[in-house]
């Protein structure tokens, strides 16, 4: 069938399903001839939907270097999120995007030393732009990665942190957990404080993306530590219903999240209407 | 310039009714609305319809696909109806510009097909204001109730209907039609034109100026103490959203027939409570700040991405069926500062 509106989806097929923490599952989506459901850039989003149940806009957590598969983290917080964390390998679900403007990884971000900061599920959107940049790992300078959760238990993709990103030349990994656990020897606190205890130099390029409360911290931190505002970027998350800046419901200011995010750049976001 | 006399306005869509399905404003008990013309159908002498007429275009409820589920499969049946040619008679000025408006939320890039499709088939048949009312602005906006323009314009003077194609869908749209004839005297339409033109510079808001506003000054208004008390009353009953040409947010929603799902579209309204709520919270929790939002886009949002082109055309629709008498000129009198009262 072709698609005549870019509101009709596609229908995509969970081909894996991984339980990352307590409350967050990653799922693996093909078409159902096993191809990817179309190309995107890191920082775009899908929109999947449950038919019957609703449809939710989601980041793609998977490089685009990935040529195989697409995966989704998702952590189980409403409806559609909990319909999916019942769903089995061999679900069909719908799909459709990419939507939003992506990280600028092949024009700002290119030479430059990075720094991505995330809490809790705030990984998922990062975890793209990260596996992107060790794909093309000489074009991009040294890699800081600040990652924390409530719990050891609560760290999506410990796995691939722990095996992969740890093991790169070049990369810095730093974990924190929000209070000390048993079995647990890295860092405790929360990832704000644990960004000014670091104090990164402020020749880098900084991601951030977590909580609305751990990005405001963590931005004032940086802004503390001297960086300035354009070095900075994040990206933003709203209800939305149509993905393609029309149904009115992204909308900040003169800004719709979905087509004009949902990456922002700080002092882009100064200029918004303190509403997200 | 064509012309049919008042009385033979029946002849007229008749004749349109042979070639394509006529749409045109029928009173009803509560006021105006477009209805489909049959024999015996009277055209309504009201300056406006309730509702606005972007619902040719933009239906208040479309389908939009349906899903066949089967254990874990899914099937997508895409739902859209092939459109047909149709005639609007009858459109005001505002809601004519209205579309032009809607045109650029829809009609831009990705292009929305299910609106595209009827707004190409569409012949829109202006008439011009002869009796607008104390609630009409649409001149703040620049748009001229005397000349509408659309697809074929009429004004209607001394008993006769005067129609100017304005496009070439119009221009063949009216070759077509036999009920009309030549017209020689452009004269009285163009006097019944500078009338109109009169009436709406004595209107109570003729005066009311957009100056104030536009793109860029989202700062400037949007922590301005004067939208506690605009908004200290509102309902959020989303009657302003529904009545409004322009209005364009909507919801997609699955609705179970028991048969299998089918995917809707909707009108939705930014005065709801729910429209940001999601799981992690809600961004605008208070009335106020749905108010502000709904205002804001029309005034400073939208003509911000639309070259200064703003998200109202002054049909007054609003100020009429407000349950608590605020609307959009109240706020632009309030926030506009004294050179606007």
């Amino acid at each position: 069938m072709h698609n005549s509106d870019p509101l009709i989806p596609k229908v995509g097929t969970i081909t894996d399903v991984r339980i990352d923490t307590p409350d967050v599952k990653t799922f693996r989506v093909l078409t159902p001839d096993g191809k990817k459901a179309f190309d995107h850039m890191p920082g775009q989003c899908a929109m999947l939907s449950i038919p019957g149940v609703g449809e939710a806009m989601f980041s793609i957590t998977s490089s685009p270097t990935n040529t195989e598969y697409m995966e989704f983290s998702i952590k189980k917080c409403g409806c559609v999120t909990e319909w999916l964390h019942q769903a089995e390998v061999g679900q069909q679900i719908t799909i459709r995007g990419p939507y939003g403007k992506p990280f600028p990884v092949d024009t700002v971000f290119r030479g430059q030393d990075m720094l991505f900061i995330a809490g809790g599920i705030g990984l998922a959107p990062l975890r793209s732009v990260i596996n992107y940049c060790r794909h093309y790992r000489d074009q991009y300078g040294k890699i800081d990665i600040v990652y924390g959760s409530r719990s050891k238990d609560d760290l999506v993709d410990y796995k691939e942190i722990i095996d992969e990103w740890c093991n790169d030349d070049g990369i810095n990994v730093h974990l924190t957990i929000d209070n000390p656990q048993e079995g647990w020897d890295g860092h405790v606190g929360f990832v704000p404080n644990y960004v000014k205890e670091l104090g990164f130099s402020t020749d880098k390029t900084a991601i951030l993306c977590g909580p609305p409360i751990m990005i405001k911290f963590t931005l004032q931190g940086l802004v503390d530590l001297g960086f300035e505002k354009t070095q900075i970027y994040t990206t933003m998350e709203l209800k939305m219903k149509c993905g393609v800046g029309k149904c009115g419901r992204c909308n900040i200011g003169a800004k719709y999240v979905c087509k004009d995010g949902p990456v922002f750049r700080c002092d882009e976001i100064d200029e918004l209407p303190d509403e997200y | 310039m064509r012309k049919i006399s008042m009385d033979s306005l029946s002849a007229l869509f008749e004749a349109i009714s042979g070639t394509m399905p006529l749409f045109l404003p029928v009173d009803g008990k509560e006021g105006a609305s477009y209805k489909k013309w049959e024999p015996g159908t009277e055209y309504s002498k009201a300056l406006n319809t309730n509702k606005s007429a972007k619902d040719f275009f933009f239906p208040q409820v479309e389908n939009m696909m349906a899903f066949k589920t089967e254990g874990k499969n899914i099937e997508v049946l895409d739902l859209k109806e092939d459109v047909g040619p149709f005639a609007i008679f009858g459109v005001r000025a505002c809601d004519l510009a209205s579309f032009s408006i809607l045109d650029r939320v829809f009609l831009s890039d990705p292009v929305d097909s299910f609106y595209k499709a009827r707004r190409d088939n569409a012949v829109i048949i202006s008439v011009a204001c002869s009796r607008p009312q104390e609630t009409c602005f649409c001149s703040a906006f620049s748009i001229d109730a005397a000349a509408p323009g659309g697809d074929v314009e009429c004004v209607m003077a001394d008993g006769m209907v005067y129609l100017e194609a304005k496009t070439e869908k119009g221009e063949a749209f009216l070759k077509n039609l036999e009920a009309v004839t030549e017209a020689s005297d452009e004269r009285a339409a163009e006097a019944e034109q500078a009338k109109i033109r009169e009436r709406i510079e004595k209107l109570p808001l003729a005066n009311l100026s957009t100056d104030a506003f536009g793109g860029g000054k989202t700062m400037e208004y949007f922590n301005n103490p004067l939208w506690d008390e605009l908004s200290a009353n509102c309902l959020g009953c989303g009657t302003c959203t529904f009545v409004c040409p322009t209005c364009q947010c909507y919801d997609i929603k699955d609705y179970n027939t028991g048969k299998g799902v089918q995917r809707f579209r909707c009108w939705d309204s930014c005065m709801y409570s729910d429209f940001t709520k999601m799981a992690h919270g809600n961004i605008r929790n208070s009335q106020k700040e749905r108010f502000r939002q709904r205002f804001m886009h029309k005034l400073v949002y939208f003509p911000e991405n639309n070259e200064g082109i703003f998200g109202c055309v002054g049909c007054g629709r609003c100020l009429a069926k407000c349950p608590i008498s605020m609307n959009i000129v109240k706020v632009m009198k309030t926030l506009g500062g004294a050179d606007n009262a």
